[in-house]
């Protein structure tokens, strides 16, 4: 794993490919959430600091690098936007570091493999309307209204992910 | 045992950020006491990752020479101290709040109730209610959404029971009397994007001055 590379050995080179794959994907989300081109690069050099940083937080048996990334992400946008403040649930006390399984993180990355699969598959409309919920083009009421919103096709993929999530937390 | 739970709806809206404050800070409150919804926002947070990895926009290039600079020469920013816990408020009210249940500013709203209204962006407020057992909340009819997540007690309405961590999701068809079940007094966090609309026309009244 990547991260852990960063985390660990605090690997620059490591670093550099994460970098490459993730800083315009960062870039991209929050240009699509409504940044100029000038702030959504310093945002994103923003986020890729504190994935340099919070490196050793990252758990490959509770989320990819790209959902754990997001999150990262989603949170500076917050930030920037200083409008409503997002206070995160209580942390599980996750007990001492240990080794992550890696039969658990193999089939944690396969099934988001799978819901990235299942979003491409989507028909255009319905994925546009995901895409515009996460990009904030909708606010909680028109999701809530939304009636384009796929939630039952994409339910499958997400209570696969909730089983194995279900198991990583007991 | 969490019977009432949050919708998709609510956890998708978490999920990409896209709440008023007031809601996520009953969202993040019933996630800190339901392994659940937990396990069900993590899977809209993988959604969140998948939409990540679609699209890219080139970035400067000097940025990573930029971020390896930072990365150096900046000092972490040190952890804000977690804070304190208590018995009945989980984390994300107790940073809210400032301390512990006993930190709370109530204010009585006739009939027994107590409420105190938490700062939030004004999209939507929250407040703590205190509700003696065995008292009916006032009889209300809601505008928009109201979101309520019990801490402490127990709430019965005409359809079902609402215990600690449950939550109860009421919009603009809800018409219903809530009463504290017998027991422990009912503490509870509620958050709405409108002003409640009381029947009586006494509470209706009062309704600026409480700024409920």
């Amino acid at each position: 794993m990547v991260l852990r590379r960063v985390a660990e050995a605090q690997d620059s080179t490591a670093f550099a490919a994460l970098f490459a794959h993730f800083g315009p994907r960062v870039k991209a989300y929050l240009m699509k959430s409504g940044a100029d081109a000038t702030t959504a690069e310093e945002c994103a050099q923003d986020v890729m600091v504190t994935v340099w940083r919070k490196a050793a937080q990252f758990d490959p048996t509770r989320a990819s690098a790209a959902t754990w990334i997001f999150t990262i992400a989603r949170n500076r946008r917050i930030d920037m936007l200083r409008r409503d403040r997002r206070p995160e649930p209580e942390d599980l006390p996750w007990g001492p570091e240990a080794e992550p399984d890696q039969e658990d993180a193999l089939a944690l990355q396969q099934e988001t493999a799978q819901l990235a699969a299942a979003l491409r598959t989507l028909p255009e409309a319905q994925r546009s309307m995901i895409e515009r919920a996460y990009f904030n083009e909708l606010s909680h009421s028109e999701i809530a209204d939304a009636t384009g919103l796929p939630l039952g096709t994409i339910k499958s993929r997400i209570r696969l992910a909730l089983e194995r999530l279900r198991h990583s937390l007991s | 045992m969490i019977t009432h739970h949050l919708s998709d709806n609510l956890l998708m809206a978490y999920s990409a950020g896209s709440l008023p404050e007031a809601f996520n800070l009953v969202v993040a409150t019933h996630i800190s006491v339901c392994d659940e919804c937990r396990a069900r926002l993590a899977s809209f947070d993988a959604l969140g990752g998948a939409l990540l990895d679609e699209d890219t926009v080139a970035m400067g290039a000097d940025s990573l020479a930029n971020v390896m600079a930072r990365i150096k020469s900046e000092a972490p920013t040190a952890k804000p101290a977690a804070p304190g816990r208590d018995a009945v408020l989980p984390a994300p009210l107790v940073d809210a709040i400032g301390g512990g249940l006993n930190h709370v500013q109530w204010r009585a709203v006739g009939g027994g109730v107590r409420q105190a209204i938490l700062k939030t962006s004004d999209k939507a407020s929250a407040r703590l209610l205190h509700i003696p057992a065995g008292a009916a909340v006032p009889d209300h009819g809601h505008h928009g959404l109201e979101l309520t997540l019990v801490l402490q007690g127990a709430f019965r309405d005409e359809d079902a029971v609402f215990k600690r961590g449950d939550v109860e999701i009421a919009t603009e068809e809800t018409q219903h009397t809530p009463i504290a079940e017998p027991g422990l007094d009912c503490i509870c966090l509620a958050a709405t994007d409108a002003p409640l609309k009381f029947r009586a026309i006494l509470p209706r009244l009062a309704q600026p001055f409480l700024r409920i």
